[in-house]
């Protein structure tokens, strides 16, 4: 069978794909942000050498990347109502999901660029009698962000794909707005190739990007 | 709140002559086999395209280069309905498949991406040295990856293909999205006909974390097994 791109037009675009790609890149930015501000506590309360903050903030974490996101995805649509008492909508509930999901993984991230400040810097911190907070808050948290950076960022795109997977509870996210134009218009398969092109076009500038601000923003030591 | 645990929930009939722990294990045999043809799938290509962006032609390189871009900026979902809407649809032969099989190729392509640039690394971590000397005793390009470079390469990125093979049980979920019968799809059926979701959810999560670990430990025991003496953590 031949393609055929004739239904592809503008207004498709502003009835269907618009607001699944603003859903999407809604819950990209605000499970980024949320992520790294919890995410960061993690990594402190991991490595504050006091056991009771870092065992737990260890467990949450292993625990949250041992299981797959679709299962994280189910358990908090699952369990959110059961907390709060009334029903949530899937948009709310992904929002929720994602940033508690990746709040494990960039604080992977986080743990692995404050261990990579070197030891020097917070010690000359103390020398000059800085309170903890203040330590990390102008010496080692701004370090270990600029040179975690790109890492952020990779994970950022990689957090932008999985947001599709918010399929598994009917959230409308740029994916769905695809599906949705495919079968209105009786175009599945054209829909589909159309909705991996936007993707790879979107993350692969991101991702070149990312290349480009990592080269720029290296430290030479 | 009052919640009463009902793990009875496993031992009901389905309806279709099977209790639902029966189900649930029919599933995880699946969830394990989508994972295990998609990681040998994934290592076949992987080692393949990864070995392409080493070679000296730049031809084949950009094809490798394109290969893992192409699989590393399109979501994993995105590819696995390319697989199963698009490609049947374009290509006739192919809607006799089974939807096992294109998740199968969906998610070890995809995986492969990944293993790929693993592989690479690890050639590239090599001393040129190494190469040289293959080639200098008279062995073909073919040859020195065969026997020189590859095996010492694969050793290398055990760790980190390991935390591969963990990913792709968990990305093995997603066929859900095409009605395989694995762990996720038994989850989200078992829970909408018998409204107990946490036991459902619970023992699938175990299941998986299960999964993931007994992976783990094969790897590790892999690990163990073919390491060189001397070299790559070989003593210690």
């Amino acid at each position: 069978m031949g393609l055929d791109l004739s239904f592809f037009t503008w207004d498709l675009v502003k009835n269907f794909l618009v607001g699944g790609l603003v859903f999407s890149v809604e819950l990209t930015l605000i499970a980024m942000a949320g992520g790294i501000v919890f995410g960061t506590l993690l990594a402190l309360m991991r490595l504050s050498g006091r056991s009771w903050l870092a065992l737990p903030a260890a467990a949450y974490v292993n625990t949250m990347r041992s299981i797959p996101l679709v299962m994280v995805i189910l358990w908090f649509f699952l369990l959110i109502p059961f907390a709060i008492g009334r029903p949530i909508g899937a948009e709310w509930s992904a929002i929720i999901t994602f940033t508690a999901f990746e709040s494990a993984y960039y604080s992977e991230i986080m743990r692995a660029g404050v261990q990579s400040v070197v030891r020097g810097q917070v010690d000359a911190a103390y020398a000059l009698v800085l309170t903890y907070g203040q330590t990390m808050r102008l010496i080692v948290l701004p370090q270990a962000f600029r040179n975690m950076l790109p890492i952020l960022l990779t994970q950022t795109i990689i957090l932008f794909q999985d947001t599709s997977l918010v399929y598994a509870i009917g959230a409308y996210d740029l994916l769905k707005g695809f599906e949705t134009a495919g079968k209105n218009f009786n175009r599945p398969v054209e829909a589909y190739l159309l909705a991996a092109v936007v993707y790879f076009v979107i993350c692969y500038t991101l991702s070149t990007s990312v290349k480009r601000l990592q080269v720029r923003i290296a430290i030479i030591r | 709140m009052n919640f009463r645990w009902e793990w009875e929930v496993f031992i009901r009939d389905t309806g279709g002559d099977e209790t639902y722990l029966e189900w649930m294990f029919s599933a995880w045999g699946w969830t394990l086999s989508v994972a295990g043809c998609a990681w040998l799938v994934a290592l076949a290509f992987g080692a393949v395209i990864g070995t392409l962006r080493t070679v000296p032609s730049p031809w084949l390189e950009r094809l490798a280069i394109a290969w893992v871009e192409l699989f590393r900026n399109i979501p994993l979902l995105v590819h696995l309905f390319l697989w199963y809407h698009v490609i049947p649809a374009l290509v006739t032969p192919l809607r006799e498949v089974p939807s096992f099989l294109l998740v199968v190729f969906a998610l070890g392509f995809f995986t492969s991406a990944r293993v790929a640039e693993q592989v690479r690394a690890g050639i590239q971590s090599l001393a040129r040295g190494q190469r040289y000397a293959g080639l200098a005793l008279g062995l073909t390009l073919p040859q020195t990856y065969r026997f020189v470079l590859l095996p010492m390469a694969f050793r290398i990125v055990l760790p980190p293909l390991t935390s591969e093979a963990m990913n792709i049980i968990k990305n093995s979920s997603v066929a859900f999205a095409v009605s395989v019968a694995e762990l996720t799809m038994f989850a989200m059926q078992a829970q909408e006909e018998t409204s107990r979701g946490i036991e459902v959810y619970l023992a699938v999560t175990g299941l998986y974390a299960l999964s993931a670990f007994s992976v783990n430990r094969a790897m590790a025991l892999v690990e163990r097994k073919v390491r060189v003496p001397g070299y790559v953590g070989g003593e210690r």
